[in-house]
């Protein structure tokens, strides 16, 4: 589920121009909101279905619609374009339909900001392949039967989908756990890279 | 008395001024029964007004002497609750067309010298507002800090922000719609006709007369306490239990849940004391209020002026408000890209969950009240 993790943050906030108007999808507490409105001073709404992390958001300033955003609500409430981008932070592998919800994102917004961590990584390929167990690991730390995320995908993947429907990959940063990042997960990011941030949009 | 407010008691605000109702009538003058808790700060931006619901009133926390039964919002209006009154200065006003104080059917007409009784004129949400924005001045408020109100209440909080966008400051809409459905206006027909098909009706004269007309209150009562509530609550409370040990195939009360139903309507038409034409003026407000007719049906335009800032809640089990009711709410308010925050809060409680305890509800609700309280008092 979605982390606090503040260097993802700081990345993020470089890809946003300031005064934007900003949709956050899963937005726990409103960690990532309150600092984009300090920093980038953007305006926005978090959605987030969990009711403890509402309250929190509540308390933070932060204007949260609690939804789910398995049901699709998002076209619901918002028009097309009403968003300079929608983010979307390790969430997409916890949704019941990250393909319908990537469309969804990119309708409502003009770019998507998309982060998940990637099961291509060299120790989730090890653990399969040498102990033909599930793999744990710090990024994705569940057991596989309680595991909230239920379509783990490797960059891949993701980029495989975004090429099938049409969605523009338009910067992608690479990093490890610690959302640091080094020569190597350039040179073979599905291999050595651990989490990855997209900014996606639509081709026109 | 645990965090209460204690002995509270009620004023009165006499308005001399005419009143112009929206049906075309014309109060001539008119009094507003209200009660006050907390107290108003030196900079007067800590007043919360709250909005009641159909049988409500303004005996909304705290207790009256010697009388053990608080106001009706009471866990959620006192010290350290959500609306904390060591923070804010909490004003309640009763209704038009009340009969607990406020100029209604049951005040004596100035003009005739005769109780009103059905000659009293149909009021809507937007003249309580008008009245209630009188009180305001009277009481030296520029600017709400909130405007509170669940149900019918939560209608007068959106029309308050629709009609006076610079009156406030912050909305909270719970367990409301934009507009009563089909269905909603349909259950409010019968109850009115049970009332007036009673043979104690009278014609709405009937304190005149001498009578009151229990049978058709307790059924309009009785109709209505049904759709506050949910089925899986009724299940869990009732079940299809039986009063007796078994079945006696006749039409006396059977069920237990019959029996409830009888107890309520029964309390609400002797005990509560409440005016038959009263209920008649409460659900037709309920019935006319639609905000969007005036703006081509487009809630969106509806609220394109307004100022403040949305909390809306709504209760997974309210059938009679859904929170599908609530959501088109925020949809008109994010079209508008007002500052708005939706809550729906899982409750097996139907439509009344507004009323009853609940960590979500209180947990939201407390958390948006602290934000509009550190916004009084920066940092």
């Amino acid at each position: 589920m979605s982390q606090i993790i503040t260097p993802e943050f700081k990345l993020i906030s470089d890809w946003i121009t300031p005064g934007s108007h900003v949709l956050d999808l899963g937005c726990g507490d409103g960690t990532l909101l309150t600092y984009l409105q300090s920093y980038r001073q953007v305006r926005g709404y978090g959605m987030e279905i969990d009711p403890q992390k509402n309250i929190k958001a509540v308390m933070n300033g932060i204007n949260v619609i609690q939804s789910n955003l398995n049901s699709g609500d998002l076209s619901e409430y918002f028009d097309p374009h009403s968003f300079d981008y929608v983010i979307m932070t390790q969430a997409l592998q916890v949704v019941s339909r990250p393909d319908l919800l990537l469309d969804h994102m990119l309708t409502v917004g003009k770019e998507g900001i998309i982060t998940f961590p990637n099961f291509g990584h060299w120790k989730m390929r090890a653990q399969l392949l040498l102990k033909g167990r599930m793999p744990e690991t710090d990024t994705l730390p569940y057991h596989w039967y309680d595991t909230p995320n239920i379509h783990l995908c490797t960059f891949n993947d993701f980029e495989r989908l975004c090429e099938e429907k049409g969605i523009e990959v338009m910067a992608r940063t690479v990093v490890n756990s610690q959302h640091q990042t080094n020569v190597g997960m350039r040179l073979w990011p599905n291999l050595l890279g651990e989490v990855a941030l997209y900014k996606v949009k639509k081709r026109n | 008395m645990k965090n209460s407010i204690g002995t509270v008691t009620p004023q009165t605000l006499h308005v001399d001024e005419p009143l112009a109702l929206v049906s075309g009538a014309v109060l001539p003058q008119y009094d507003l029964v209200y009660e006050t808790y907390g107290s108003l700060n030196a900079e007067a931006n800590n007043a919360i007004l709250i909005c009641h619901a159909l049988s409500g009133d303004h005996h909304v926390a705290g207790f009256y002497e010697g009388d053990d039964k608080p106001g009706w919002w009471n866990d959620y209006i006192g010290p350290g609750k959500p609306i904390d009154t060591n923070e804010f200065f909490v004003v309640c006003s009763n209704n038009l067309g009340s009969c607990r104080g406020s100029t209604g059917p049951t005040s004596l007409n100035p003009e005739t010298g005769k109780v009103f009784g059905s000659d009293f004129p149909i009021v809507t949400c937007r003249d309580w507002v008008h009245s209630q924005n009188q009180l305001r001045q009277h009481l030296g408020i520029e600017q709400w800090a909130a405007i509170v109100g669940g149900s019918m209440g939560g209608m007068q909080v959106m029309q308050w922000a629709i009609d006076y966008p610079d009156k406030l400051r912050h909305a909270v809409v719970i367990a409301a719609a934009p507009k009563l459905s089909a269905q909603n206006i349909a259950f409010n027909e019968v109850a009115r006709r049970a009332i007036m098909t009673d043979p104690e009706f009278h014609e709405g004269r009937f304190i005149e007369a001498g009578t009151i007309p229990k049978g058709g209150l307790a059924l309009a009562r009785m109709l209505g306490h049904l759709t506050y509530l949910s089925d899986d609550m009724m299940g869990a409370k009732f079940g299809r239990e039986l009063r007796a040990d078994k079945l006696k195939y006749s039409f006396e009360v059977e069920f237990q849940v019959e029996s409830y139903l009888r107890y309520q309507g029964e309390k609400f038409a002797t005990k509560q004391n409440f005016d038959a034409n009263t209920y008649l003026l409460m659900t037709k407000a309920l019935d006319y209020f639609d905000p969007a007719s005036e703006f081509d049906n487009d809630l969106s335009q509806a609220f394109a002026n307004t100022k403040a800032q949305f909390l809306v809640i709504s209760f997974t089990s309210d059938w009679r408000f859904s929170p599908a009711r609530s959501r088109e709410i925020v949809r008109a308010l994010l079209d508008n890209d007002l500052s708005v925050s939706y809550a729906e809060v899982v409750s097996e409680h139907g439509h009344d969950a507004f009323l009853l305890p609940n960590t979500h509800y209180e947990g939201v609700f407390h958390a948006y009240m602290r934000r509009i309280q550190q916004e009084n008092r920066p940092a």
